[in-house]
């Protein structure tokens, strides 16, 4: 770890002037930026403390959603009567994941932060274009196990690992970010995670100095919910590939279809167009397998990861089965 | 005085029996216990010594080539750092399993990406470990695309002492069964929960060493020799160990470093190795590709059996995984053909881990078994029943003990083996197909030289003093037990001494010869000193019974005693008796599992253990024993994989984060059985080694309940659910 | 402020990069804390922040000014075990004794969240109470890995204990 200067914000705005410097980082639970600074791969000159600000509430919202502070640790949400009751999705998700130890730490805007666990990035002896721009990508020759298969680009091929995101990218929710000037402003979750693209570096659409203050659960929806995590150890693993869904019938057809995926991609995986194909359809064996073609149609393996174009296939119709009573 | 013995015969007096004590073999808590419990106990890295500096170690960028400059400048001026060592005498890998001599050196020639090649030390951990990272040298790496990598793409050497017996060949052709099959195993990773650890003292002609160790008695002949110090100049200390599993064996290069480093430096040097260092630089267990032809008649008799295995190891290592270890002698079959090659490739050191060759060997090799109990059409249970042979099937030797029959009768009838005809696919719950397997246990015994001081205080306590180690087998019960038996004494009047030196030389944890060796040591200065004891108490000694402290009906031992101290050095030996029988501990595994038919996922729901390995020194200990080699089939079967990058050979999941160690919710209800045995010709107190047979061949049952749970013959471990699916009929 | 832990405070260090786990194990001479990975991914170095299960390592010391830390050395001694700690040594819960310190403290902690109610991956209802079953108590401290394998005895401890009346 690299000596730093270590800063206590004493409020938002104070926080927010602390990191609108580039080489600041502001750490809350801490569980994926200290990980980060013993290995190297982070490297703040300027820690800034947040893990006291008053931004751990979560709070019912004037219509009927729930809004989640960024600094609720994981433990909190998951375990809070109205996310059990009205939001199982992101409670499973959150209990998916991690251990109970890291969930005590872990915060609702660090998770949305967590770093891809690539091993090449993970390495800084090993070539990563996302750690250190121009380097090369080690992982398209070397082991792509961890590795996506959708939005790709020929910089990185790096998942996001976590699976709260995945949960709340199908939940509809939304991030509230705060700005350097007090300004505050709304991302989607859908849209707050970048693909690689050229600017593999770019986790997300936070700025400079920008923070999470939290994040936006819309009113909740009569729907099951339900999250899949497929992996080889029973716990305490990353996801192979996971599946959010939340899922409605009307008269035996899909009248709710909003799945998201993890495992797959740079971000939690959302495409619009699988609730429109499912949507208003009966399910069957053939429309998961159709949902399924829509869903990998761009799907690309790098050798060690060809696996989860399959397995997300299986998974998905797995999901679908089980959301809709069906035997298949 | 030095009681001495080589075992030249089988020992059938089974003397430990007619003691009445009534301790030996009891389920007894460890002594070592609430150390542990309340963290107490002091690892290695973990003593409180004044004035000692931080180091840490710096790898190579590179695969192969040398180091041609240090530019200590580079970190000397950061705050902190006092040092920088690239002393020609750093080592670049750990010692092999009682190799007794220096590992390769020096560290500037690189052999393997990630090696170790300098040290930087600092006053504070903090203030090293960042220098290590900012550390710069020069160095002339060969181009690595011409640098071998890949066991499968690269030339492989035949092993010496391959088994060629008749036509293997043609008894395939003849066969009224065969099977031909190969399987691959990934390579493993010991994983110790502690990390390599030393804290090196210098007194200017004097070197103590706190490590975490397995064998002491050899790695103080390593760090002298290493260091060019004579071993009189050497103490190490190892009284608690974290873990093993073989990666402790040897000497490594953390305790080298910090010994040139405190010597060089006159001041105390702690150095620790990260676990992404652990991973990189200690051992790693080859991968293995097996092929298996077994022949079979029509009712399932082995007329045939080929086991060709390829391996790899660094150019250099003597060590190749022995993985036809046990299949010189399990089963039957007179035509035989046995080989093993190694490719040389410049991956990280290949070495011992938990059960070297049976812990791979057995699982390829029980896994084809089952191939052909579904090919002739008997249970596979049976299918072993009928191929024990009565001999072994090469030299003609007979067996010293063997309970394979009663594992597998045993072990069936507790688990509530199905012994009808097995077809996949007969059960499934809601998404999960379930499915049983079985495969045999087999894994050689060892025995080794060892040396316990055993000492009569004339307060009526005993003392036991040696450098044996226990690292989580329970050496700390049972050399307890053993005296204590034998001198009549209840374990809180035996204080036993372990992991110093300055002891009387054991045989080391290693091979599983641990146990059986340190005992016998122990066993045979007790004899000696019940000799003198019958003496001053006027009986013979076959009618001396001693119980809680004294003659029953008789002195007490501190009036036998009478201010005399009575010590003895028990010194064992192996002898001529090894080459008489052959020796082997043996078992059954029966595991029940269930498969996603979605995601391939495989959880174990429940498995059983049946092992006969001797004389079971301490219940309790053992079982644990047991319940860890479950566990790590458990890994071995589903998710334990190392993955070398195809670029540069290093190791891609270097962390147990990505390595997948098995987690609590991995591990089902465990039973274990003990099959009451006594091997007379394996040790005097009869006993075998325990900790690595409790994992060879699980991993087969597991796989073979995965086919019949759901149709995939994966015929790679681990079984992953990208390969369950990957083979599942649709 | 200062830190509290087993009820004596001390003052912080003044390297910002010495973790909580370092603090316990070099500065404060309190070893009974593991370090099995550094990288919150082995569970070893478990400790209880006002009652929460933390991963040491993962947390700056200079974080936890005026919190309360209890470790393994704080729930008991040799002569006066906790009800885990000796549940531990008479199902022999451990071999090598490595992660030991950190199961127990995870597992303090743990009875008290399966106590609050809270659900864990292996519920089936995320609605309370829960049950110290060995299925939740297998997901619950799979946080805290055994190299030795001692699982199976590790949740035969733990399931003594909760069902005594009073685990504490």
């Amino acid at each position: 770890m690299r000596p730093f200067d270590f800063q206590r914000a004493d409020g938002l705005d104070h926080a927010s002037q602390l990191c609108a410097d580039g080489d600041s980082k502001p750490i809350a639970g801490g569980t994926n930026l200290i990980d980060l600074m013993k290995l190297q791969v982070e490297t703040p000159q300027t820690l800034v403390d947040i893990h006291r600000l008053p931004m751990g509430q979560i709070a019912d919202t004037d219509d009927g959603g729930l809004r989640i502070g960024a600094l609720a640790s994981n433990t909190a949400t998951a375990v809070h009567d109205r996310v059990r009751s009205d939001y199982p999705l992101l409670a499973r998700a959150i209990l998916a994941g991690a251990s109970q130890q890291l969930r005590n730490k872990a915060t609702t805007g660090g998770n949305l932060c967590q770093r891809t666990r690539c091993y090449y990035f993970m390495n800084i002896d090993q070539p990563c274009n996302k750690r250190e721009p121009g380097s090369g990508c080690g992982a398209l020759k070397g082991i792509a196990r961890l590795h996506a298969v959708l939005g790709t680009s020929d910089q990185c091929i790096a998942t996001y690992p976590g699976d709260m995101a995945v949960a709340m990218s199908a939940l509809g929710a939304t991030v509230e970010i705060a700005d350097t000037s007090g300004k505050s402003r709304s991302v989607a979750v859908r849209d707050f995670h970048c693909l690689p693209g050229d600017t593999p570096w770019r986790d997300n659409v936070l700025e400079e100095g920008e923070l999470i203050t939290a994040v936006i659960l819309p009113p909740p929806v009569e729907a099951r919910q339900l999250y899949r995590k497929v992996r080889e150890r029973s716990s305490y693993a990353f996801a192979m590939v996971s599946v959010a869904a939340v899922v409605a019938l009307e008269d035996g057809r899909f009248s709710r279809a909003d799945l998201a995926f993890g495992g797959l991609a740079h971000k939690p995986w959302h495409d619009p167009r699988l609730s429109e194909l499912l949507l208003n359809k009966e399910p069957s064996a053939q429309l998961f397998d159709e949902a399924a073609d829509v869903l990998l149609d761009s799907a690309q393996g790098y050798g060690e990861n060809d696996f989860k174009i399959p397995l997300a296939r299986r998974t998905l119709a797995a999901v679908l089965a089980e959301a809709t009573g069906m035997e298949l | 005085m030095t009681a001495h013995l080589k075992q030249d015969e089988p020992d059938t007096r089974n003397l430990l029996d007619d003691m009445v004590q009534g301790i030996i073999g009891k389920p007894l808590a460890r002594p070592d216990g609430l150390g542990k419990v309340t963290g107490t106990a002091p690892y290695a890295a973990e003593y409180p010594i004044a004035n000692c500096l931080e180091g840490v170690l710096v790898t190579a960028p590179f695969t192969k080539g040398t180091i041609t400059g240090v530019h200590k400048d580079s970190v000397l001026s950061m705050p902190g750092v006092v040092a920088v060592i690239d002393d020609q005498r750093l080592t670049a890998r750990a010692a092999q399993g009682g190799a007794g001599e220096a590992p390769a050196q020096p560290a500037r020639k690189v052999g393997y990406f990630g090696q170790p090649i300098a040290l930087v030390v600092a006053e504070s951990f903090e203030q090293a470990r960042d220098a290590a990272k900012h550390l710069t040298f020069e160095y002339r790496a060969e181009n690595v695309a011409d640098v071998p990598l890949d066991p499968e793409k690269t030339d492989a050497e035949p092993q010496d002492g391959a088994t060629r017996q008749g036509d293997l060949a043609q008894a395939m052709s003849q066969a009224a069964h065969s099977v031909d099959v190969t399987y691959t195993t990934e390579g493993h990773s010991s994983a110790a929960m502690e990390p390599h650890a030393a804290i090196a003292q210098w007194d200017g002609n004097s070197l103590t060493v706190h490590a975490s160790l397995q064998m002491p008695n050899y790695n103080i002949s390593e760090l002298a020799d290493a260091l060019d110090l004579g071993e009189d100049q050497v103490r190490l200390i190892a009284r608690y160990v974290g873990g093993g599993f073989g990666s402790k064996l040897g000497i490594s290069e953390e305790a080298v470093a910090a010994s040139i480093a405190a010597m060089e430096l006159e001041r105390p040097v702690r150095v620790v190795l990260s676990r992404q260092q652990v991973f990189q630089t200690i051992m790693r267990r080859s991968e293995t590709s097996q092929r298996f032809r077994l022949a079979a008649d029509e009712n399932g008799r082995l007329t045939g059996f080929g086991h060709e295995a390829r391996v790899s190891q660094l150019p250099g290592e003597s060590f190749a995984e022995p993985v036809l270890q046990s299949s010189e002698f399990l089963y039957g079959g007179e035509n035989r053909l046995l080989q093993l090659e190694v490719a040389r490739i410049h991956r990280m050191t290949a070495g011992s881990v938990r059960a070297p060759g049976e812990a791979v060997g057995m699982p390829a090799l029980e896994s084809a078994m089952d191939m052909l109990a579904e090919e002739v059409g008997i249970d596979p249970v049976e299918l072993r029943l009928r191929n024990i042979p009565e001999c072994h099937p090469v030299n003609g030797l007979p067996y010293s003990s063997r309970k394979l029959a009663e594992c597998l009768e045993q072990g069936a009838e507790a688990f509530g083996w199905d012994h009808g005809p097995r077809k996949p696919r007969q059960r499934r719950e809601g998404e999960w197909w379930i499915g049983t397997g079985m495969a045999s246990a087999a894994r050689v015994h060892n025995v080794a030289e060892a040396r316990a001081r055993v000492t009569l205080k004339p307060d009526g306590t005993a003392l036991v003093e040696t450098d044996m180690t226990d690292i989580g087998t329970g050496t700390y019960s049972i050399v307890g037990q053993v005296a204590g038996e034998m001198l009549g004494l209840p374990m809180d009047r035996v204080l036993v001494d372990l992991g110093d030196t300055d002891s009387p030389r054991g045989p080391g944890s290693g091979g599983s010869w641990g146990a059986s060796s340190i005992c016998s040591a122990v066993f045979v200065a007790c004899e000696d000193m019940r000799a003198t004891l019958a003496k001053k108490a006027g009986v013979s000694v076959e009618e001396l019974k001693l119980k809680d402290g004294g003659v029953i009906g008789g002195a007490s031992l501190v009036e036998l005693l009478d201010g005399e101290e009575l010590s003895v050095e028990g010194h064992y030996e192996p002898g001529a008796v090894e080459d008489d029988f052959t020796a082997s501990g043996y078992g059954a595994f029966f595991a029940e599992v269930r498969v996603n038919r979605f995601t391939g996922e495989t959880r174990v729901d429940r498995m059983l253990g049946a092992y006969g390995f001797g004389r079971v020194l301490n219940a309790k200990t053992a079982r644990s024993q047991c319940l860890g080699g479950i566990v790590w089939s458990i890994g071995a079967a589903l998710t334990e994989a190392l993955l070398f990058d195809p670029v540069d050979g290093h190791i891609a999941n270097c962390d147990l984060a990505e390595y997948h160690v098995p987690v609590n919710r991995d591990v089902p209800d465990l039973e274990v059985i003990m099959v009451e045995e006594r091997d007379p010709a394996a040790s005097p107190i009869q006993a075998k080694g325990v900790g690595e047979l409790g994992m060879c061949g699980g991993a087969a049952a597991i796989g073979n309940a995965i086919y019949n749970a759901c149709g995939a013959r994966v015929l790679g471990f681990p079984m992953t659910p990208d390969r369950v699916i990957a083979a599942m009929p649709e | 402020m200062p830190i509290t832990i087993n009820s004596q405070t001390y003052d912080l260090p003044d390297d910002p990069r010495v973790t909580l786990l370092d603090f316990l194990r070099h500065d404060l001479a309190l070893p009974g804390t593991k370090k099995g990975c550094d990288h919150g991914q082995c569970g070893a170095c478990t400790v209880l922040v006002d009652g929460m299960r933390i991963n040491s390592c993962l947390s700056l010391a200079a974080m936890h000014d005026g919190d309360h830390v209890t470790t393994i050395e704080g729930l008991g001694t040799p002569a006066a075990p906790s009800k885990l700690q000796q549940a531990f040594v008479d199902y022999d819960g451990y071999q090598c004794g490595y992660c030991t310190p950190g199961q127990i403290c995870s597992a303090t902690a743990m009875l008290q969240e399966i106590a609050n109610g809270w659900p864990s991956d292996a519920s089936e209802s995320l609605e309370g109470p829960m049950e110290a079953s060995g299925a939740e108590i297998r997901e619950r401290m799979s946080g805290n890995l055994c190299r030795c394998g001692a699982y199976a005895n590790i949740v035969a401890a733990i399931e003594d204990v909760a069902a005594q009346e009073d685990p504490a």
